[in-house]
């Protein structure tokens, strides 16, 4: 159901596809190094200051014997998982998230710093361009755009109701995307991922010199790093609904798709 | 039948694929030369962080109401040492902050030299490495005033802080480069919220580096040393945490 606008038989451009799998290498990484740097202060707190002694609106309690998260007042066990863990050696490890989730696998705050902001500035430079290039490149007009025909809550309501049938393909015949890929590309791309790189940034003691504002506008720097949890979290949340629809679509052809540019005319979308 | 076989011969081989992504990660992780790669991103950061601004910005000053419950220590909470111990106990009258190295006029302030002096009061954020962040009220001597006593040598490039306290055996220093030391909010702080620093705070005297994390905020200070390199001090990485654990000089971010 496209209506191909360019010429090129491609379903993805190059750029496209390289941007797509350095992302996601990128984001991979900065999920795994981030949760190490989490682990060395596992609470959370709203507003300009946050420590041991100051009320945590989220925190991860450890122990040998037992593991917990603790939200607000509700606590949930998660021995085995969170807080308290086995090791690829058999022993118990207290620190919140386990080896499997984090790199390095050992706690290392100095180490998952450096992997951290190494890897930040390439998904931020290639952010930064996939960005810029789709504005200029009409992508964002072209395909992105939310007509308000588009807007009217009957077509939105068609769109789920297809996405709960497993119908992913169906854009209505005038765009490339449906409705509610417009809601999680612009979602992600264009409010997540930015947001993560902000909020990163309003956690630099040297950023709160250069630029105070940015700390402010998400409301202290603890705040910041509550919302930069909180996204990372959303960002994982994308990426299961990714690979769910992805294997419900077509994981090889899908995949395949991604890597070599696929055909135009293969409309399905994960 | 055959199709769980399947499907478990996919979920091994991801889990596999998965271990071995992580244990190559490791193993990348401890390789020096990956290390110094993933390093370079502290020289971005240095270079991007003091372009923005006009290089003397002033970290977010807060008001009295601000302030943290609790201003949480973390490191080092007590020297411990007997000379510590014995200057604590006399309120550390004795105490004597020993500027040395590539200074014109090398010099020593006692503690009541640096209370006559100029003082200036600042309430801050502290940000920890770790992600924890505590607002304090700290009162100081600029560090520029000791300097313009002293006067650095032309060869001077950064100023090494020396500790009372060790960790693991090791003093405990760091070192901050020439714009930081003469920044207006760069203090060597006696007080905190309007009291003598506590001893877990890092009485008597405690270096204030604003626009970085708390790892580079000396506690104990009894010298600080004007050097033309790092190499020479520790293990010549410029601190304590850089020399064991592998911290970034540069701790903007």
């Amino acid at each position: 159901m496209i209506k191909s606008q360019n010429n090129t038989a491609k379903r993805h451009k190059l750029t496209t596809r390289l941007w797509h799998w350095v992302n996601a290498l990128c984001l991979l990484v900065l999920v795994m190094s981030g949760l190490t740097i989490f682990n060395a202060h596992p609470r959370l707190y709203w507003g300009e200051y946050g420590a041991s002694d100051d009320y945590a609106w989220a925190a991860v309690g450890s122990s040998q014997t037992l593991g917990y998260v603790r939200l607000g007042e509700i606590k949930i066990e998660t021995t085995g998982f969170i807080g308290n863990w086995r090791d690829s050696n058999g022993q118990i490890q207290t620190w919140a998230f386990p080896g499997w989730a984090t790199i390095p696998s050992y706690y290392s705050l100095a180490e998952g710093r450096r992997w951290h902001f190494f890897f930040a500035w390439i998904f931020s430079v290639g952010l930064a361009f996939f960005m810029i290039r789709s504005m200029f490149n009409r992508h964002v007009q072209k395909d992105l755009h939310i007509s308000r025909v588009e807007w009217r809550p009957s077509n939105i309501l068609r769109d789920v109701k297809n996405h709960l049938r497993l119908r992913f393909h169906d854009s209505g015949g005038v765009n490339i995307y449906n409705i509610l890929q417009k809601f999680s590309y612009i979602g992600v791309i264009f409010i997540l991922l930015p947001l993560m790189i902000f909020t990163g940034l309003a956690m630099s003691p040297a950023m709160d010199a250069n630029w105070p504002w940015l700390t402010d506008i998400f409301g202290g720097r603890q705040s910041a790093r509550s919302i930069h949890f909180i996204g990372m979290s959303l960002l994982v949340l994308f990426f299961i609904v990714h690979m769910i629809t992805l294997l419900l679509v077509g994981p090889f052809k899908q995949t395949w798709a991604m890597i070599t540019g696929g055909k135009r005319e293969d409309s399905d979308h994960a | 039948m055959r199709k769980i076989l399947t499907r478990r011969t996919l979920i091994t081989t991801g889990a596999l694929g998965a271990g071995s992504l992580l244990s190559g990660c490791d193993a990348l992780s401890r390789n020096q030369t990956f290390q110094n790669i993933l390093g370079s991103a502290e020289d971005a950061n240095f270079l991007v962080q003091r372009a923005l601004g006009d290089r003397m910005e002033l970290a977010s000053e807060y008001s009295i109401k601000d302030l943290s419950p609790k201003f949480r220590a973390n490191g080092t909470r007590d020297p411990g040492t007997p000379d510590y111990a014995a200057s604590a106990a006399q309120g550390f009258a004795d105490w004597q902050l020993r500027l040395t190295g590539l200074f014109k006029r090398p010099q020593n302030f006692s503690l009541a030299a640096l209370l006559s002096m100029p003082q200036r009061t600042q309430i801050t954020r502290h940000d920890c490495v770790e992600g924890w962040s505590a607002i304090g009220q700290w009162t100081g001597v600029p560090l520029k005033l000791l300097l313009d006593l002293a006067q650095l040598q032309d060869s001077a490039k950064f100023l090494v802080f020396h500790c009372a306290d060790r960790l693991g055996g090791r003093p405990y220093y760091e070192s901050i480069d020439l714009l930081d030391a003469f920044h207006p909010q760069t203090i060597m702080a006696h007080r905190l919220n309007g009291e003598s620093v506590p001893i877990e705070n890092g009485a008597p005297l405690r270096l204030r580096v604003e626009r970085q994390l708390g790892y580079k905020h000396a506690k104990y200070v009894t010298g600080i040393e004007a050097v033309a390199t790092l190499d020479n001090i520790g293990e010549g990485k410029g601190g304590y945490w850089e020399d064991v654990g592998n911290y970034e000089w540069y701790a903007g971010i």
